[in-house]
């Protein structure tokens, strides 16, 4: 075991962080404690982002997913429950099948990850990974970009579509 | 932190809860959030992986651009179906929507 240091101090407290608000996000009754608790899962995230060097990833994460994605849900969670209720609550079934199946699948992967001889390569540390990114994008995976673009325009549309009062 | 297992260890959890919120939860706006894990966790491993993978390229990082971008097209979709759900049903519980016909 390596002696810990600070980084690696704050690595065990954001991982706890993860952990306990991801917990909080798929067991909590009340849905707007679960969409709180999301955005902390989101934000440690991308705080493992950086640990892992993606800068542009970690801002873009902090963007799109709180800034858009977040309050989407929450948008969600207002607008599809009724204002008489005090309280909004989301049931639950399947308890025990579903912590199986998920504990199943979590001690598989545990396996995996600990009996597996990962090759740890000695990569250079890059200053930013913005202009390498824009490289690519517009080069060697231009033409993925381009469609994901015109997914992203057909979502928005057919989005806009589906929630739009109808006339007539 | 120069292990890649932490990182593994972490996705491999936001997996499995996100699973485990698939499984459980009635209310779709529930389950969107479970998914919303299982995507970020699956982002981290690109990211892991492109990290301490042989690579010189930023490849993982362009795919986990398109995966949060792909995920904020299906969060938007989803949540124009829900509220149309909410609508003709008076509910969002997945159990609920069994008509076909609205």
């Amino acid at each position: 075991m390596p002696i810990p240091d600070l980084g690696m101090l704050l690595f065990l407290g954001i991982f706890m962080m993860i952990c306990a608000s991801a917990f909080m996000v798929v067991t909590s009754p009340n849905l707007v404690h679960s969409a709180v608790s999301l955005l902390f899962t989101l934000f440690g995230v991308a705080a493992i982002y950086i640990y892992l060097y993606a800068d542009f990833i970690a801002a873009t994460q902090v963007v799109i997913y709180v800034g858009g994605i977040l309050v989407l849900i929450i948008f969600g969670v207002m607008l599809t429950n009724k204002i008489e209720n005090a309280t909004i609550d989301s049931k639950t079934h399947n308890k025990i099948p579903g912590l199986i199946f998920s504990l199943l699948l979590l001690l598989m992967q545990f396996y995996i990850i600990f009996n597996t001889k990962w090759y740890i390569a000695d990569n250079e540390v890059k200053d930013s990974t913005i202009k390498e990114i824009g490289n690519m994008l517009l080069t060697k995976y231009l033409l993925p970009f381009e469609i994901v673009s015109i997914l992203l325009l057909a979502a928005l549309i057919g989005a806009a579509m589906l929630s739009r009062k109808k006339v007539g | 932190m120069d292990y890649i297992q932490p990182y593994l260890m972490l996705s491999s959890i936001l997996f499995s809860m996100g699973i485990y919120a698939v499984i459980t939860r009635k209310n779709a706006v529930a389950i969107l959030m479970g998914i919303e894990l299982i995507l970020n966790s699956a982002n981290i491993n690109f990211i892991a992986f492109n990290r301490f993978g042989n690579f010189n390229t930023l490849d993982g990082h362009v795919f986990s651009i398109f995966v949060i971008v792909l995920a904020a097209a299906e969060a938007a979709v989803a949540l124009a179906i829900i509220i149309n759900l909410f609508k003709n049903i008076g509910t969002v519980d997945v159990d609920q929507a069994r008509e076909m016909k609205g």
